[in-house]
């Protein structure tokens, strides 16, 4: 077991290093100085500020310091905005980001699983057939046209919901709902596959053989172990929410972590690109990282591989 | 309980008749042309593929048969409702939306399948190495694939993009450089999959004709998953696109693009609902035809599917 | 002895896309309290839906239940839903399934798949039903069953697996036990152990069995008749001396001649019977044994035979039997056997016209 999640960690940690490692020199490899973007400097000040930032020193010292500082969890200041640090952004954005993504989350999880159970328990009926042309319609449709269209509908055409910004909870459906379409779906798809094949096993016809009802078959025997995929889908699940906020918080006009991002990237302010990604990609790692944790506490049959291997 | 009469000559013994035993009752089919059954039964996988071949034809004939030009500014007739001179209107430049969205639809449709089929060269050659010399090799270049799989895609996408620069080929650069890992795998696992087929192969080379079953069973069968992947690679694509025009990231101007005309269009949502409208469609038309043949594909591809 | 299950005339067929599959044809037999019947035939012949359609656990659709009647203690289960059927199943019929390793849930602990049989047939408390799942376990041989049913079922190996599935059979006291392949999948020493505990069980427990397998071999040992099915039909049926001692159907020969024995393995004799079971979607004209029947009549490619009675337990469904067929010697490994038993009519008698 701790063998099974000790090589787990690794390869996460190996993945993290390669994305700071890509990140750190294909940042180098960027069009023009982060200071040169606009404003001329007079060529002292620039030379000051380089030795500010310590792009004086040759790259190997600047890679290592940039790993030493990750490592305490600094990832640097803003090249664009004085005084402004990536943690300053950070810890202003990603609160509201994570509300949004949680809320997302939850949609896509309660609703995909119940239409993708639906599917599978009415096989080759309607209620089949309509889940999953609203799912694969919920594929086809990409968040920021989804955002718009919910924003066009409910905002603007009924007036029943707010267009944009964060102050209350009305605020937040749209956003939440754009965002979890897809995955919605996907879990959708993956939860209906997932039951079918389920009940296919034997082990469901030695529950309906044991007299128990449709119910309980349904709830206790399928469902927990149709669970297993999409409990492995939770890692690109968050990957999937929070590419899908940079639009998202965008259009909606929210205050978070993927407005910021967004704000950097249209700036070309490389320090915040940098640093954010790299907190972004700490955060999948770790979130992959936990679901696996999670699929080895549910699945029993886990645990029997990882000491096998051990022994 | 009657005796029955005039059946004396019925009783004597005839044995077993191997003619009435070996009856073929099902006529056998090549494989393609069961997966093509299997595959013009999906209703919706017909209708993706109707709704592909339609788009498809409007990408090469749409921009011609209007009069207007994509890239032409006409600021007098600036975001004109649709009428009949301009079928889908025209944005704030005046261009014709009807001209932008198939041309659009050329470049779209050329990102989405450059990438697919960039990725399925590197697939091929680094999943292909892998799987055939098997062993160290394989497993050091999965492992490598591996660590690389880690990687959020679409972050490392916009770095790239960021990087290299807006333009098409930078653009389906970055998305091939990300793209490939999940080919590849596809790949080597069908690799793996033939080589053990290879002593069926072997085998049969003395007696049976092995071209034809190489032909008809070993590549058709190798070739499913590899397809259904390639398939569902375009839409990826296309979304990726559209994306990346949302976070400013997109083709420069003039160039249009499913993905930058409604990156445009959003912001006159509220007054101007078409410019955003049109370019919006198409995409999700686009993506749902790919998603539905690529689902149907696998369907009709996967003997253990079809019943 | 007083009828526990009565199968008249089923009929069971299945739609697929090789067109409509007619898996059951007509088969009638009845099961009495404390016996066991075993059923017989070469897989495809019918005899896992015959008992699946008994429990009807067979999907509908694509199945459906064209005819017949299937009676229990003399109420007709066939037209009953599947909510009524929620009180019959794991109470009055349980089944045990072929593949012990498929057949339990893998992420549920094996004592709590006990015990909601338990539960759901029995109102008792949770802890009396765990208290019977430990000595159901202990019962089906399982050693430190305190320990075992706290684990999960990768944790118990194939046999062991079998022994658990046979407790969750019978934890609610089932008045039928219905058997499919149970020990198929398993290895050989192993077999031996299960068929020795079904054994000891059904004199422990009194419950009818219907035991359904593949292997003429084990029915020997653990039934009291035999039912042999072909191609959806059954084809002779019988107690255990007679289809062994003074089988009739041709079809039963051949299962006889390629049964090995201690002798016919010696003298290498063991004979196959040619050919495959007909597709059931186009059942063939006549027996559909005829083919691959080496002793087969012009009638047999004509019309189906009818049902011959030769004993008062004893029927054979082949032309073979009627007044004016040859007399036919059956193959060395079955006269070998052959002896004269108490009962057996003086002639064949016609039972059912075609």
């Amino acid at each position: 077991m701790i063998k099974y999640f000790g090589k787990r960690f690794f390869y996460m940690f190996l993945s993290l290093l390669v994305i700071i490692t890509a990140t750190f020199f294909l940042m180098r490899l960027a069009p023009g100085n982060p200071f040169t973007s606009e404003k001329q400097l007079p060529p002292e000040i620039e030379a000051n500020l380089n030795a500010h930032y310590g792009l004086d020193q040759p790259w190997y010292v600047q890679y290592f310091d940039y790993l030493k500082r990750i490592a305490t969890w600094d990832f640097g200041p803003s090249f664009k905005y004085k005084g402004q640090t990536v943690n300053d952004i950070i810890s202003e954005g990603f609160p509201v980001s994570l509300a949004l993504g949680i809320e997302a989350i939850f949609i896509a999880l309660a609703l995909g699983v119940l239409l993708g159970v639906l599917a599978a328990l009415y096989h080759n009926k309607w209620q089949d057939y309509s889940s999953m042309i609203f799912a694969v319609v919920g594929i086809s449709v990409p968040s920021f046209i989804m955002a718009a269209l919910l924003q066009y509908i409910f905002a603007i055409k009924l007036q029943v919901l707010p267009v944009a910004r964060w102050d209350s909870f009305a605020h937040t459906i749209l956003p939440a709902l754009a965002l979890a379409t897809t995955p919605l779906a996907f879990i959708a798809r993956l939860t209906r596959s997932s039951m079918l094949e389920v009940l296919s096993n034997d082990y469901i016809k030695t529950a309906k053989a044991k007299g128990l009802s449709r119910g309980v078959i349904t709830v206790k025997h399928a469902v927990r172990n149709a669970m297993m995929p999409v409990v492995s889908y939770l890692g690109p699940l968050s990957a999937g929410i929070i590419t899908g906020s940079f639009v998202i918080e965008k259009i909606f006009g929210i205050p978070g972590l993927g407005s910021h991002f967004v704000t950097s990237i249209q700036n070309r302010d490389y320090t915040v690109i940098m640093g954010v990604t790299v907190f972004y990609s700490i955060l999948l790692l770790l979130s992959i990282f936990i679901v696996d944790i999670i699929y080895g506490l549910i699945d029993p049959r886990i645990k029997l591989r990882a000491h096998k291997k051990g022994a | 309980m009657s005796a029955l009469p005039n059946k004396k000559d019925k009783f004597v013994v005839v044995g077993s008749q191997a003619d009435h035993a070996e009856k073929i009752n099902k006529p056998s089919l090549s494989f393609w042309k069961e997966a093509w059954l299997h595959f013009k039964k999906n209703k919706l996988a017909m209708f993706g593929a109707l709704l592909l071949i339609v788009l498809i034809t409007m990408a090469a004939i749409g921009p011609h048969i209007v009069k207007y030009d994509y890239a032409t500014n006409d600021l007098m007739n600036s975001n004109q409702p649709p009428s009949k001179e301009h079928w889908f209107g025209t944005d704030d430049l005046g261009r014709d939306v009807f001209a932008r969205t198939w041309e659009g639809a050329r470049i779209s449709l050329f990102i989405g399948i450059a990438a697919a089929l960039i990725d399925l060269a590197i697939g091929i050659i680094w999943g292909g190495i892998a799987g055939y010399k098997g062993g160290r090799v394989d497993e050091i270049m999965m492992r490598i694939a591996d660590i690389l799989y880690g990687i959020p895609n679409l972050l490392m996408i916009i770095i790239l993009m960021v990087v290299l620069g807006q333009g098409l080929g930078t653009m389906i650069l970055a998305m091939t450089i990300t793209g490939w890992i999940g080919m590849a795998r596809i790949v080597r696992g069908q690799v793996l999959q033939l080589k053990t087929q290879e002593f069926v192969l072997a085998s049969r080379t003395l007696g049976a004709d092995s071209r034809r079953i190489l032909f008809k069973h070993l590549i058709p069968n190798s070739m499913g998953p590899i397809l259904v992947t390639l398939t569902l690679t375009i839409p990826t694509a296309i979304f990726t696109e559209a994306f990346l025009s949302f976070l400013g990231l997109g083709l420069n101007p003039p160039l249009a693009s499913w993905g930058t005309m409604a990156s445009d269009g959003l912001p006159a949502l509220e007054y101007f609902p078409w410019r955003l409208f049109f370019p919006a469609t198409f995409i999700c038309l686009t993506i749902f035809a790919f998603n539905v043949i690529g689902d149907g594909l696998r369907d009709a591809l996967d003997p253990r599917l079809r019943k | 002895m007083e009828k526990l299950l009565e199968v008249k005339n089923l009929e069971v067929g299945f739609q697929t896309y090789g067109g409509y599959v007619q898996a059951v044809r007509g088969v009638s037999f009845d099961v009495n309290r404390g016996e066991t019947l075993a059923i017989v035939g070469e897989s495809g012949s019918g005899k896992s839906v015959t008992t699946q359609a008994i429990m009807k656990l067979i999907p509908m659709p694509p199945g459906e239940i064209r005819n017949g009647q299937i009676l229990l203690d003399g109420e007709d289960l066939v037209p009953k839903t599947s909510k009524q059927m929620e009180k019959i199943l794991g109470q009055d019929v349980s089944m045990i399934f072929q593949d012990p390793m498929t057949s339990l849930n893998p992420t549920m602990r094996v004592g709590a798949q006990i015990t909601e049989v338990i539960l759901k047939h029995n109102n008792v408390s949770k802890e009396t039903a765990n208290k019977k799942a430990i000595e159901l376990l202990e019962l089906v041989g399982i050693p430190r069953a305190e320990e075992r049913v706290r684990q999960y079922p990768h944790q118990f190996s194939g046999g062991m697996r079998q022994r658990v599935m046979i407790a969750i059979a019978l934890a609610a006291n089932p008045k039928l036990l219905i058997a499919d392949e149970p020990t198929t999948a398993l290895d050989v020493t192993i077999q031996a152990q299960i068929l020795e505990l079904m054994k000891s069980i059904k004199k422990e427990v009194g419950s009818s069995i219907i035991f359904i397998t593949h292997d003429l071999g084990v029915v020997a040992n653990v039934a009291d008749r035999v039912a042999v099915m072909y191609a959806g039909q059954i084809v002779e049926i019988g107690t255990v001396d007679e289809i062994f001692y003074d089988p009739r159907h041709p079809y039963t020969w051949g299962l006889m001649a390629s049964m090995p024995s201690l002798e016919t393995v010696d003298e290498g004799q063991l004979e196959a019977i040619p050919g495959t079971p007909p597709d059931l979607t186009n059942p063939p004209k006549g027996d559909a044994f005829a083919p691959r029947n080496p002793y087969a009549l012009q009638i047999d490619y004509e019309e189906e035979p009818p049902m011959f009675q030769v004993s008062p337990t004893h029927f054979a469904k082949t032309w073979l039997l009627h007044p004016e067929a040859p007399r036919i010697d059956p193959p060395e490994a079955v006269l070998k056997n052959r002896r004269k038993l108490a009962g057996t009519f003086e002639k064949p008698v016609m039972v059912m016209e075609v």
